[in-house]
């Protein structure tokens, strides 16, 4: 008997687990769209960053030295940087550039830009293969 | 032929510091009685910025500043210096100003050529009046020189735009898709086609034009629209070269007889084409690039070269500030070639 009532509980336990899971996965194409629309739209103010001096001092952009985001190489990172003597995310070496060419204030690792800027790289290398380390 | 002898007297004065750090020597030919010594310094896209008043970009500064002094170390000086274009980054008179002012502590003559950055504000009146002409030729040493404007481009996007600053904005980014293609067009394709009518087919025959004139990346603008056009007009002599700015990087081609190069900038270098993966690009095949930049080294891949020319095919040899130099001339058949340099075996030179 409570060998029973112990499997009943079970059952409808996960009767509601899968519940929760079946309407977790009705996502739509609906769906599907608006969360590429949302993406596109940030990797759109990556690429506006990319191309205007707001992010430097000396009225440099990023774009003057890698016309479609090209030789920043987003899909091998994190990876050693010689001159930083360590593995780091792409993240540090976007602030290095800021720094440098640009004469500018580094972002903080999870500033909203950041992120745009990481979105837009991305975009500019769909396609290409993972090569985790490579220099 | 290229020939690298140690043994040939010293181009440079090996006074002061940066001379002594300096490894060209002057090369010349056992025949070089028959042909005359030219040699030309070439300093290509300093892009000066302005950044408000009498404020610049100091990185874009620097670099043709360390250009124009180490020119003015050569011994014997140069026939003349040529500028390749993009001394301006938005055309202003106070970048072009600048620049020229840096320029002028030259001590050889100077034939400038015009590019994008110093055209698209005032559609190039500002540079005419500093620098003269905008497409000219003249005869020096039996070498036919011809400088060309090929940024020109389509009327139609020209009158299109809300203002000049806005038409230079657009024209001044590289990867802008609303830009426009450059092109030598039709005025300028007659005028010279009268003056190549008065040069004889054996005439070495020496182009210097901003972009390319052969058709290489279109998404960046390493193209010339009406290159094949021009190609046709200049295959008709058998010694003939174009020399081209633009680009930020060492390219080298030969199509039919014309011999094609590149020279590099004094701002930044640019990545080659193929490291953009979504678009296709057709770099030389003979092309050995450059390795890949170090940005920890602010002048990497940056620099000036000093170019022979006194067979009419030129040699350059590019003077790289922290990578070996380089030199690209004509192999026995006449083909540009660096011999010294490695083949695309090693690793900084994959470009992905
Ligand atoms: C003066 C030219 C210049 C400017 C301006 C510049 N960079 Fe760079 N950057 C370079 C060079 C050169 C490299 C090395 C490229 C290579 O490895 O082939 C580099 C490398 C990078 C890398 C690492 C690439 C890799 O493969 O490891 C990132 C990321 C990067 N830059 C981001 C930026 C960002 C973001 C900006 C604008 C804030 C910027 N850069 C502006 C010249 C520049
Ligand atoms: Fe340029
Ligand atoms: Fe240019």
């Amino acid at each position: 008997m409570i060998r029973k009532s112990l499997i009943l509980a079970l059952v409808l336990a996960f009767g509601a687990l899968f519940a929760v899971q079946a309407s977790g996965d009705t996502f739509t194409e609906k769906d599907v769209e608006r969360w590429m629309e949302q993406y596109k739209k940030v990797a759109q103010e990556g690429r506006a960053l990319w191309t205007s001096p707001e992010l430097g001092t000396n009225g440099v952009a990023c774009a003057q030295c890698h016309p479609n985001g090209a030789n920043t190489h987003p899909e091998t990172y994190p990876k050693f940087q010689k001159q930083l003597g360590k593995v780091v995310p792409i993240r540090e070496m976007i602030n290095w550039c800021i720094q440098n060419p640009l004469e500018g204030e580094p972002l903080k690792l999870d500033d909203p830009k950041m992120t745009a800027i990481e979105a837009y790289l991305n975009w500019e290398r769909r396609g290409v293969k993972l090569e985790p380390g490579k220099h | 032929m290229i020939v690298n002898n140690p043994n040939r007297r010293g181009f440079l004065k090996t006074t002061g510091l940066v001379a002594a750090t300096l490894p060209f020597t002057q090369v010349k030919l056992a025949w070089a009685g028959a042909h005359p010594d030219i040699n030309i310094a070439y300093i290509s896209d300093s892009h000066i910025q302005q950044i408000k008043g009498a404020k610049f970009v100091r990185n874009w500064d620097r670099g043709l500043i360390r250009a124009v002094a180490e020119t003015n170390l050569l011994d014997p000086q140069p026939d003349f210096v040529v500028f390749g274009g993009d001394l301006a980054q938005l055309g202003k008179k106070s970048e072009l100003d600048h620049g020229a002012e840096m320029m002028s502590k030259l001590r050889a003559p100077v034939k400038y050529v015009m590019g994008e950055h110093d055209f698209y504000l005032d559609m190039g009146r500002y540079w005419e009046k500093l620098f003269g002409p905008q497409w000219y030729s003249w005869d020096h040493k039996g070498v036919h020189f011809v400088v060309l404007n090929s940024i020109l481009t389509y009327d139609e996007w020209v009158n299109k735009w809300p203002s000049d600053v806005e038409r230079m904005n657009q024209m001044a980014g590289l990867d802008n898709p609303n830009g426009s293609p450059f092109m030598v067009g039709e005025a300028q394709r007659k005028w010279l086609e009268k003056d190549l009518s008065k040069v004889s087919k054996d005439t070495p025959v020496v182009v210097f034009s901003h972009s390319p004139l052969q058709k290489i990346f279109k998404n960046w603008n390493f193209w010339t629209e009406d290159a094949e056009q021009l190609q046709k007009m200049l295959g008709r002599f058998s010694n003939v070269n174009v020399i081209y700015g633009h680009v930020h990087q060492i390219q080298y081609n030969r199509i039919g007889n014309i011999n094609f190069h590149s020279v590099m900038a004094t701002a930044w270098p640019w990545p080659y084409p193929e490291s953009y993966a979504q678009a296709e690009s057709h770099l030389p095949v003979l092309t050995v690039p450059m390795n890949r930049a170090d940005p920890f080294h602010e002048r990497d891949a940056t620099g000036w070269q000093l170019i022979d020319v006194h067979t009419g095919r030129p040699t350059l040899k590019y003077n790289l500030y922290n990578n070996e130099n380089r030199i690209v001339g004509p192999n026995d058949k006449g083909v540009p070639e660096d011999r010294t340099y490695a083949k695309r075996t090693t690793p900084p030179q994959k470009h992905y």
